[in-house]
């Protein structure tokens, strides 16, 4: 395993943006963008469709090079890196993508593997039993474990895409609209499990998503992201506050306020 | 104290003290260690009594306790490894408490203890296992071939109502697909059996050269590719660039919800997907047949016009010596495989299920089943034709 020299770095901020600008063409998605995360939070980040979310998560990824502006990852600039330190501190950043992004040729035990086996040389047991530990730790049954991606539903795809993630053990999660397409029964469970593993695993955690009662049940902070660049990113209560129009009009309507009730009470 | 077993090494001690094994853990525990951890764990385990494996239902008498004071770091598989010493086995484990623990390190133990709790033995493998997958496989095989004549059932069914009412055919697809499968495959086919054709006269000028029956060349050229190698590149060609491209267009239609969306809709996918591709395969490898025919004879006279056989003399003999019926054998034969080669491909597209893994094994299937079933006909077709005296 390539080793991460924690002298270093700076483990306060796993990721920080400033002055972040991305284009497509002639079109300015963001403009100087700056976005932080402190370590051990929770930051749920909500913008329009269309307004940048997952772009702004994969040029935070490394996925997408930035047109501008410099990203820090647990201190360091992403681009004075050499590819060795890039990969290091790869395995301590996890993914969930939205569609949970399983290889569909592969059981669901050796999706989890997959990390550990490149980045890892543990022996073959000890890596099922920490595959199937994971499959546990995200409240799937052991029985899942042999399973192949198209056999799961859609649910049971998000927690298994989460147990992937989760392999290497990181300090920093991306979540891509981790509860879109679940039931409330199954959206709030995976509230419940984000904010576990949140406090076993002492995690730091971008969520991006469109659920208001997920964004309020687990966010510590809210970034918002309007008019190309995030408005704010402040505490729940303070961004519900915010005056703007675009802010006002997403956190002031109906859905939103029987969400953030629900999380007063 | 006698009654004191220890182990210890840089990364813990244990100590059994009045039936309680107390495991202080040191340094960091996670991935990048745990590997030499755990074989060293276990094996002290298992000395002192604690081996993995050995709790049963009198366990919860048994008490572990953990001591993380000079512990500087652990992760989920350092907690993973920490809890062989509960001894998990069928659900059951010792029970276990936790000093000197930093925030979260609590619920990351109980996380791993649940975790192993609910481990499963990995089931072994029983000694038949070969011989009930060899069942399994040949089951799968005979299905495979049941419904594909199944399919072709249903197709017949599906032809013959577009036979009596034509305006059903959807022309626009069926010309754009000739395009594809005809056209476009011309000159491969061209090519390849000009090449067969002219490596037959090549072979067969060299041999019977020696028995001085030079100008038989002709007849075995003429008849050969005629009456088989023209059709059979035709058929194998099909088979392996539309019939794969048919499995995987309509398959990964399949895989994107696109085939329920039209059955829902009220189309018929045989109408709409499989008989346009079948009636193009129909039209295309006659033509392409024929085609394969001139280039198979061109490569042979061209040959043969090297080893002093001349043009005129060439087609002079073929004309005199090669019997017409010899193109109507491989001539009739041609739409027969077209058909039956768009046919499995259509099928192996639309049984692909939703995973990725699936598509390429029915895509393989496809070929192969293609390739072997035009091979068995072509047998089948040779028997008949020998007993018609053809």
């Amino acid at each position: 395993m390539a080793r991460v020299d924690y002298n270093n770095l700076d483990l306060t901020a796993p990721v920080e943006a400033r002055g972040l600008r991305t284009q497509f063409g002639t079109n300015v998605v963001h403009d100087n963008l700056h976005i932080r995360l402190n370590a051990g939070e929770i930051l749920g980040v909500v913008g329009g469709s269309g307004s940048g979310k997952s772009v702004l998560l994969n040029t935070l990824l490394g996925l997408k090079e930035p047109d501008g502006g410099v990203i820090r990852v647990f201190g360091k600039e992403r681009h004075s890196m050499s590819d060795e330190e890039r990969r290091a501190l790869d395995t301590r950043v996890g993914v969930l993508f939205q569609g949970g992004a399983l290889f569909s040729s592969l059981s669901l035990r050796e999706n989890v593997m997959v990390p550990m086996r490149e980045h890892t040389d543990l022996p073959l047991k000890l890596m099922q039993e920490l595959a199937d530990m994971k499959i546990n730790m995200v409240g799937l049954p052991m029985s899942a474990a042999s399973l192949h991606p198209s056999d799961l539903s859609g649910g049971m795809k998000k927690r298994a895409g989460l147990a992937r993630a989760l392999a290497l053990d990181p300090q920093m999660l991306f979540l891509d609209e981790p509860t879109a397409g679940l039931d409330p029964i199954g959206a709030h469970a995976f509230d419940e499990l984000i904010l576990e593993l949140r406090d076993a695993l002492n995690l730091t955690v971008f969520l991006v998503t469109h659920d208001l009662d997920t964004l309020f049940a687990t966010s510590d902070r809210i970034a918002v992201l309007v008019d190309k660049h995030i408005a704010i990113a402040d505490s729940p209560d303070n961004v519900v506050k915010y005056e703007h129009p675009w802010v006002r009009e997403y956190f002031g309507g109906p859905r939103s306020r029987a969400a953030s009730h629900g999380k007063s009470n | 104290m006698s009654s004191r077993a220890t182990r210890e090494n840089e990364a813990y001690t244990l100590e059994v003290d009045k039936g309680r094994l107390i495991v202080k853990a040191f340094g960091r525990w996670n991935l990048d260690t745990v590997k030499d951890i755990d074989s060293a764990l276990t094996a002290d385990l298992e000395k002192l009594g604690y081996g993995p494996g050995e709790a049963d239902s009198e366990a919860s008498f048994e008490q572990v306790v953990f001591d993380f004071e000079g512990l500087e770091g652990i992760d989920t598989a350092g907690a993973y490894v920490l809890t062989r010493a509960l001894g998990c086995h069928d659900g059951y484990c010792r029970m276990w408490s936790l000093v000197n623990s930093k925030k979260g390190q609590r619920s990351l133990m109980s996380v791993a203890a649940e975790a192993s709790q609910e481990m499963e033995a990995a089931p072994k493998v029983p000694w038949f296992a070969p011989i009930e997958r060899l069942g399994h496989g040949t089951m799968r095989g005979l299905s495979e071939a049941y419904d594909t004549i199944v399919f072709f059932g249903q197709f017949s069914v599906v032809l013959v109502k577009m036979i009596l009412q034509p305006h059903r055919i959807r022309w626009k697809s069926v010309v754009a697909l000739i395009e594809e499968v005809g056209l476009d495959a011309m000159p491969i086919v061209v090519i390849l059996s000009f090449f067969i054709g002219a490596v037959i006269a090549f072979m067969g000028s060299d041999l019977l050269e020696v028995l001085g029956f030079q100008v038989f060349v002709v007849d075995l050229v003429g008849v050969s590719v005629l009456r088989e190698f023209a059709v059979l590149i035709t058929a194998i060609l099909l088979a392996g660039r539309s019939n794969s491209a048919f499995t995987a267009q309509i398959g990964s239609m399949k895989m994107r919800q696109e085939i329920d969306a039209m059955t829902v809709i009220g189309l018929d996918t045989n109408e709409t997907l499989v008989a346009p591709r079948a009636l193009a395969c129909l039209v295309s490898a006659p033509i392409l047949t024929f085609a394969a025919m001139m280039a198979g004879i061109l490569g042979g006279l061209l040959v043969c016009w090297t080893q002093d056989i001349s043009p005129v003399l060439f087609t002079a003999r073929l004309t005199e010596v090669v019997d017409v019926k010899h193109f109507w054998v491989g001539m009739v034969k041609a739409p027969v495989y077209g058909l039956v080669v768009a046919i499995i491909g259509c099928r192996q597209g639309l049984a692909v299920g939703g995973s990725v893994e699936s598509l390429g094994s029915r895509t393989t299937t496809s070929v192969v089943q293609a390739i072997f079933t035009v091979i068995f006909l072509d047998a089948l077709f040779a028997m008949m034709f020998l007993e018609m005296g053809v």
